[in-house]
């Protein structure tokens, strides 16, 4: 397994050869690849608002966004030039100081999981050893935000979609950290970078979706209903609570709730190819093929050509994933809250802890196919 | 002093001040719902504390379990009681005021004192940093399964106990004595009568 392409040493050398200090060359290189990663998640978030527009015309046979820009795909920089400078509407009766932080407390968690999402063996902002609990983590603060949300809305929609929002992201949480755990005890790691490298041996036939296949499908529902997609949106089901806790929101509040949300679907989508679908892996390995064609796995344009193709590839799965997602909410009827509730404690849960029973047992019998 | 010593210096510094300011909101402040709030910037400094100290998992450990789960369910208990209540004055309430505040001074200068006392032996230990979650739980399977094991057996406890008050088969409709008022409608479309059935 060769390391890959080290930006960061190569940028640092770089600058060390201008006559810089190590520490002040790290110095400069420590904000590129977070503005970087921020500014390519909005653009993926973005991208996604204008593929739900498409994909839902295309459910409803319609056409969809279609003149502004080719196939309209300007209509995403139009959303948010509209909420941009929309009138910042802020009810009397409601709490300020709660009712400006509750987006806050949603997106900014969001952003901070992109922290460990990795595109390539060096190309992520930080390989941190506790990786995926991290993520877990993180997103248990956004009941909080949530549940500020619905309270200082002080309106009995927000507030009964708020607690309904919380409610459903402490259910799914845990067959969501359940699954993650069967994962980690195969690749015996936390780090998402472990937990790739350990699917890449054979290519696709290693992929943790055939080792993992009930623990595959618990995650996507469980990462769908955190994301309160369409099966799982109740908080805002407009039927019963308007829009939930987002009711009483405009301008650019709302637009931070709007773009946590898709930039939350796209986080899901990219840790289901991190944990099953072996990450930013070819389907088959790139070293194989290397081998092959009969060229060194450490020569440059190879090099190059393997960690685009690995963007690529992270990309790919999690839009094919997102996809999927945005087809489900266009197609399949919103659950009730009794059932979502009964689905999460009566049935995921128990099935998420015989995956990790079962995964611990194959563990021990089989060492060689399920990480000894 | 280096960046990173500088770096980590400031962080200490806004760390303690949100934490303790926080924690100050957390009794001072009068409104129930603002506490619960800053009851979970208190820990959100905390598990700071815990990367400044290279202790990452413990970070998330600690986001995981009090801001997650402890922090929520404070504020769900706070959102879901609906007890109306008359707020009556009590007499002589500031004893109890004064009563709250010397155990509380009390308990203050006692922990310091405890502090001044203790010769802290400072550790010259490399920490352990990554290694913590491996060194944690082969902890918890060997010299301290016991607490383990028992804080697992509570746990038990308690979610048996909550699913027992959770499943009660039959719910009081009306209690005894308490003779039910028809709800005033006010709403359009509440039932009425049909215009022609009137006359």
């Amino acid at each position: 397994m060769s390391a890959g392409i080290d930006l960061q040493t190569s940028f640092i050398e770089l600058l060390q050869g201008y006559g810089l200090t190590p520490g002040l060359a790290k110095v400069v290189w420590m904000p590129l690849p977070m503005v970087l990663i921020v500014g390519a998640v909005t653009v993926l978030a973005l991208v996604s608002t204008w593929l739900e527009r498409k994909v839902s015309a295309a459910a409803q046979q319609r056409i969809g966004p279609e003149y502004m820009g080719p196939f309209g795909l300007l209509v995403p920089v139009a959303d948010v030039l509209k909420l941009l400078f929309k009138e910042d509407i802020m009810p009397a009766k409601t709490d300020p100081w709660l009712f400006s932080l509750a987006p806050l407390l949603v997106f900014i968690p969001i952003f901070l999981s992109f922290l460990i999402v990795p595109f390539g063996q060096n190309l992520l902002i930080s390989d941190l050893n506790i990786g995926i609990f991290l993520w877990i983590s993180l997103s248990s603060i956004a009941p909080i935000g949530l549940l500020m949300a619905g309270y200082s809305s002080n309106n009995k929609y927000s507030l009964l979609g708020g607690l309904r929002a919380a409610a459903q992201s402490i259910s799914y949480e845990l067959p969501l950290a359940l699954a993650v755990l069967a994962v980690v005890m195969m690749s015996n790691s936390l780090s998402t970078i472990d937990i790739v490298n350990q699917q890449s041996g054979y290519g696709i036939l290693s992929w943790n979706v055939w080792r993992q296949p009930v623990g595959f499908v618990i995650f996507w529902i469980a990462a769908l209903a955190e994301c309160e997609r369409m099966p799982f949106d109740l908080p805002e089901a407009e039927e019963e609570l308007v829009a939930g806790y987002q009711t009483e929101y405009s301008a650019v509040k709302f637009m931070l709730f709007y773009a946590g949300s898709y930039a939350n679907l796209v986080l899901s989508a990219l840790m289901v190819a991190v944990l099953y679908l072996g990450g930013w892996g070819f389907p088959i390995s790139v070293s194989a093929i290397a081998d092959w064609i009969g060229v060194s796995e450490t020569t440059p344009w190879l090099q190059v050509i393997t960690a685009s193709l690995g963007i690529v590839m992270m990309l790919f799965k999690a839009y094919l994933l997102l996809f999927i997602a945005i087809l489900l909410r266009w197609t399949v009827p919103r659950v009730r809250i009794d059932q979502l509730l009964d689905l999460g404690w009566k049935f995921l849960l128990p099935v998420s802890l015989a995956n990790l029973l079962l995964t611990a047992g194959l563990k021990l019998a089989f060492p060689v196919a399920f990480g000894g | 002093m280096n960046l990173a010593e500088g770096v980590q210096f400031v962080s200490f510094l806004v760390l303690s001040a949100m934490m303790i300011g926080a924690a100050l909101g957390v009794v001072l402040l009068a409104n129930i719902v603002y506490s619960a709030f800053l009851l979970a910037l208190v820990f959100i400094s905390m598990s700071g504390m815990y990367i400044l100290l290279n202790a990452g998992f413990v970070a998330a450990a600690q986001i995981l379990v009090y801001v997650g789960a402890v922090n929520v369910l404070i504020l769900f208990g706070i959102m879901l009681v609906n007890k109306r209540q008359d707020f009556v004055a009590i007499k002589n309430a500031w004893v109890g005021r004064a009563a709250t505040a010397a155990v509380c001074i009390g308990l203050f200068a006692l922990l310091s004192t405890m502090v001044l006392a203790t010769p802290w032996a400072i550790s010259d230990l490399r920490p352990i940093g990554d290694g913590a979650i491996v060194a944690i739980g082969k902890h918890f399977f060997t010299d301290y399964l016991l607490p383990f094991e028992l804080a697992s057996v509570l746990l038990l406890m308690a979610m048996i106990g909550a699913i027992v008050i959770a499943r009660r088969d039959f719910l009081p409709d009306d209690l005894p004595g308490d003779s039910p008022e028809p709800p005033v409608l006010t709403l359009p479309e509440r039932p009425r009568e049909a215009i022609t059935a009137q006359k």
